[in-house]
C-alpha cells in the first residue's frame, strides 16, 4: 500500500457568486522517497487539494478518500488531524515571509513547533532547532538561532520554514510552489536542498509547482491538473517527451526552447490561445475543449475519464484523442489533426472509431 | 557619435540612494549602489535582454532610462539627444518616444478607470485627439493587442492577468513609442499566457519597427526574445553579448552559475547537467564588495579579483560584441563551462531573422 493513496478527491466551496468547483474527483499516491510533482495554472486546484488533504481548506464541501498510513485524512477528527499534521505530515508554503511571526526569534519558532508535539524540554527543543538549521544549510546556526526572521533572506527564510517542517521527521512533505517566490540561483540552492534530504531521510514529497522546469528536476511522477481534474498522469519522461493531453503538449509548446516548442528559440511560441475557464460557470463536457486545437463535437458534449494511454506503464490522460497519438512528433500531429477533422463531423464518429 | 542606428546610448550610468536618519536633520548614513556604471547602445529594431537577480539595478535602470528616476550621474542618450539633466517641460516631448510595460498588470492599472480611458490616456496627456477619434483610436489599438474594442467601457477589474496586460501594451503603443522598456512584463502570467503575450510583443515590434529593452529574470524567455543580453550583477554589467554567444559560451562566471541554475523544462538535461551551487547570498548594495563584486561567490576568484575592478572589455577569442568583465573569464574547458551548457540542441539561436 502507498504511503498516501487520494482516491476521487471533490471539494467545493460555496460562495455568494456559486459554488466553485475546485477539485473535481482527482486521484494520486506518492511511496516514501518518491516525489510526486503536481503541475498547472492558477485555478487548477492543485494547492486546493494539497491544503485540503491537510483541512485546511475551511468550509469547504468535500468528498473522496485520502489514505495515509492507513488512516483517512478526510473524516479524522480536529485533534486527530493536528497531531498529524506537523508530525506526519509537514507542508512548505510559497511565501516564507508571511509563515513566519515577524515578532517571534527564529528559533524560537521551530522549537515552540516541537513543543506542541512532542514532550520535549526548552533546552532540548532549542538544541534541535540548532540542529535543523545546520541540516538546511545555515551557517553558524547557534548564532543564527536567536535571529529575528526579518534578519534573513528569501533563501534562508525558505531554508528555515523546510527546517521547521523536517523538525518532526515527516514521511510527508507537501512543498506548494517554495521557490516560485526566489531568484534563480536561490531556487537551485533550495531544490538541491530537498533532494538532499529526502535521500537522507526517506520522506515522500509532493512538489506543488507552475514550472515545469521544477517539476521536470524533481519528480518521479507527475500530475497536470487543468481546471480541478486530472489531465495526465504519467512518469517524468513520458509526460516530457510523450505527453497525450493537449493541454500537456500546449504547455510545453509554451515553454521557449522546449522541445516541444521545437527546441529553437528562433520559431515564435505556440502558445494556449484563450485562458483558464471560471470554476464556477465550467464548460460543458472536457473543461479544456474551448481552448484546445483538436476539439471534436465529442468532447463538448462527454467529459473525458482518465483512460489508460497505449505503450506507457501507468501513462493515464483524459482526453478522447486516439490513445496512441503520443508525443510532439509529426505522426502523432498529424494523426491528431486527422482525427480531430473527422471528429468534427455532425455525426458522432468518435475517436476510438477512428484508430 | 551619433550613429543613426544607435536609439538607445547609456553611458556610465549611477544611481545611488542615500540612506538618511535622524528626526530633525537628516544625516546620510549610507548609499545604496542600485546602478554603479553601466554603459551599452542598443540599436534600432533590437531587443536587449536585461537579465540578473533581484537587487542587482536591472528595473533602477529601466526607471534612469525612462526618467522616472533622476540620475546621481551619467548620461542617456535618446535619439543623439542628452536626456539625462532635461527638466520636465523639456523631456515632455522624448516622454512620447519611450514608453513602459510594467510587471504587475494588477498593479499598474487604475481599478477605477474604464479601459478605454486608461489606453486614452496618453492621447489626453499630449493633447493628440480627442472626441470620437480618441475613441475610435483606443479602440483599434485594443483590436491590435487581441482585446475586443466592444470592451471599451469595462473595468481592469473585469480582465483577466493575460488581458490587463494586453491593455499594458495597448497603453505603451499608444503614441507610436520608438523604445519600450519592458519589465518583467510576464512573470506574473500563467505559462500558456506569457507565450501570448511574447508573441504579441514580437508581432507588434516588427509591425511598428519597436525597439525593447526586455528585464526578466526567466533566462530562457530573454534568450527567446533577445537579440543581445546583458547580465546584471549588483548594479554592474558584467557580460554583454549577442543571445547566442552568451547562452552557449558564457564567459563570467556569474553568467555560467546563472545559466546553471535556472530550471529546465527537459528531465534528461535536467539529469545530466551539473550544478554550480553559488555559496551563500548576494551582497547588500549598501557596501558592496571591493574588486569585482563578485569574487566574494566566485568559483574561480584569485587575489587580484578582490582589488581591482575588471573592465567590461572583449578578450581576443570572443566575438566582436561579447564583453566580460572578468579578470579571469570562463574557459570551455573549466567546469564552469559545462554546467551552464543548459541550452537546447546545438544550434539553437538567439532569434531568427523575420
Amino acid at each position: 500500500m502507498r504511503l498516501l493513496e487520494v482516491s476521487d478527491l471533490t471539494v467545493a466551496f460555496s460562495t455568494s457568486d456559486g459554488v466553485v468547483r475546485a477539485v473535481r474527483g482527482v486521484s494520486f499516491g506518492v511511496d516514501g522517497g518518491r516525489t510526486l510533482g503536481v503541475v498547472g495554472e492558477s485555478g487548477s486546484g492543485k494547492s486546493v487539494a494539497a491544503l485540503t488533504l491537510l483541512g485546511l481548506s475551511r468550509g469547504a464541501n468535500v468528498s473522496g478518500t485520502a489514505l495515509f498510513e492507513g488512516r483517512d485524512l478526510l473524516t479524522l477528527a480536529d485533534d486527530e488531524l493536528r497531531r498529524v499534521r506537523g508530525a506526519r505530515i509537514a507542508m512548505v508554503f510559497q511565501d516564507p515571509l508571511s509563515s513566519l511571526h515577524p515578532h517571534y526569534r527564529i528559533g524560537w519558532q521551530i522549537a515552540e513547533m516541537i513543543r506542541a508535539h512532542e514532550s520535549a524540554s526548552r533546552s532540548a527543543a532549542r538544541r534541535r532547532a540548532i540542529e535543523l538549521l545546520g541540516l538546511v544549510g545555515i551557517p553558524r546556526p547557534e548564532r543564527r538561532v536567536d535571529d529575528y526572521p526579518y534578519q534573513f533572506s528569501g533563501g534562508m527564510r525558505q531554508r528555515v520554514m523546510i527546517a521547521m517542517a523536517l523538525a518532526l521527521d515527516p514521511r510527508l512533505l507537501i512543498a506548494d510552489e517554495p521557490t516560485t517566490a526566489l531568484d534563480a540561483t536561490v531556487q537551485a540552492q533550495i531544490l538541491d536542498l530537498l533532494v538532499g534530504l529526502q535521500r537522507e531521510l526517506g520522506t515522500a514529497l509532493i512538489m506543488i509547482s507552475h514550472d515545469l522546469g521544477v517539476i521536470a528536476e524533481m519528480a518521479d511522477e507527475v500530475l497536470v491538473m487543468y481546471a480541478g481534474r486530472a489531465a495526465e498522469v504519467a512518469d517524468r519522461r513520458t509526460a516530457y517527451y510523450r505527453p497525450h493531453h493537449p493541454y500537456t503538449l500546449g504547455l510545453l509548446a509554451s515553454i521557449p526552447g522546449s522541445a516541444a516548442a521545437g527546441g529553437d528559440h528562433g520559431r515564435p511560441l505556440r502558445p494556449i490561445p484563450g485562458q483558464p475557464p471560471s470554476l464556477i460557470t465550467l464548460p460543458s463536457g472536457c473543461a479544456f475543449h474551448p481552448r484546445c486545437r483538436y476539439a471534436m463535437d465529442r468532447c463538448r458534449i462527454d467529459e473525458p475519464p482518465l483512460r489508460q494511454v497505449a505503450g506507457g506503464v501507468a501513462h493515464r490522460s483524459a482526453c478522447w484523442l486516439p490513445l496512441n497519438a503520443v508525443g510532439t512528433g509529426e505522426e502523432a500531429e498529424a494523426q491528431r489533426q486527422r482525427v480531430a477533422e473527422s471528429g468534427r463531423a455532425a455525426s458522432r464518429a468518435t475517436a476510438d472509431g477512428v484508430t | 557619435m551619433s550613429d543613426p542606428d544607435v536609439v538607445l546610448t547609456v553611458e556610465n550610468v549611477v544611481k545611488h540612494f542615500p540612506i538618511r536618519q535622524g528626526i530633525v536633520v537628516k544625516r546620510e548614513m549610507g548609499r545604496v549602489h542600485a546602478v554603479d556604471g553601466v554603459s551599452f547602445a542598443v540599436r534600432r529594431g533590437e531587443t536587449l535582454g536585461l537579465v540578473g537577480e533581484t537587487g542587482c539595478g536591472k528595473s533602477t535602470l529601466a526607471r534612469c532610462i525612462t526618467r522616472l528616476y533622476d540620475l546621481t550621474s551619467g548620461r542617456v542618450i535618446f535619439d543623439g539627444v542628452d536626456i539625462s539633466r532635461l527638466s520636465r517641460r523639456q523631456l515632455h516631448p522624448f516622454r512620447r518616444e519611450i514608453q513602459m510595460i510594467f510587471q504587475d498588470p494588477y498593479g499598474s492599472l487604475n481599478p477605477r478607470r474604464r479601459v478605454g480611458s486608461i489606453i486614452g490616456d496618453p492621447f489626453a496627456i499630449h493633447g493628440i485627439a480627442d472626441g470620437s477619434q480618441r475613441k475610435r483610436r483606443v479602440q483599434e489599438l485594443m483590436e491590435v493587442v487581441g482585446l475586443n474594442p466592444e470592451h471599451y467601457n469595462r473595468f481592469p477589474a473585469e480582465f483577466s492577468g493575460g488581458q490587463r496586460q494586453r491593455i499594458g501594451v495597448a497603453r505603451a503603443l499608444a503614441l507610436r513609442p520608438k523604445l519600450v522598456i519592458c519589465d518583467e512584463p510576464v512573470s506574473a502570467l500563467d505559462v500558456s499566457i506569457q507565450a501570448q503575450i511574447i508573441n504579441l510583443l514580437a508581432e507588434l515590434q516588427d509591425e511598428f519597427g519597436l525597439t525593447y529593452v526586455f528585464i526578466a529574470h526567466d533566462l530562457s524567455i530573454v534568450r527567446h526574445v533577445s537579440d543581445r543580453v546583458a547580465v546584471m550583477y549588483l548594479g554592474k554589467v558584467v557580460e554583454i553579448a549577442p543571445a547566442r554567444d552568451l547562452y552557449d559560451r558564457p564567459r563570467h562566471p556569474y553568467t555560467a552559475a546563472l545559466l546553471s541554475a535556472a530550471s529546465v523544462a527537459d528531465p534528461d538535461i535536467a539529469d545530466r547537467r551539473k550544478r554550480i551551487l553559488l555559496a551563500g547570498d548576494v551582497p547588500s548594495p549598501v557596501d558592496p564588495p571591493s574588486g569585482c563584486r563578485f569574487h566574494p561567490r566566485c568559483p574561480k576568484a584569485r587575489a587580484r579579483c578582490a582589488v581591482e575592478p575588471p573592465e567590461l572589455v572583449r578578450r581576443p577569442s570572443d566575438s566582436p560584441n561579447h564583453l566580460t568583465a572578468c579578470h579571469f573569464p570562463v574557459e570551455a574547458t573549466d567546469d564552469l563551462a559545462r554546467a551552464a551548457g543548459t541550452g537546447g540542441p546545438p544550434g539553437g539561436q538567439g532569434r531568427s531573422p523575420r
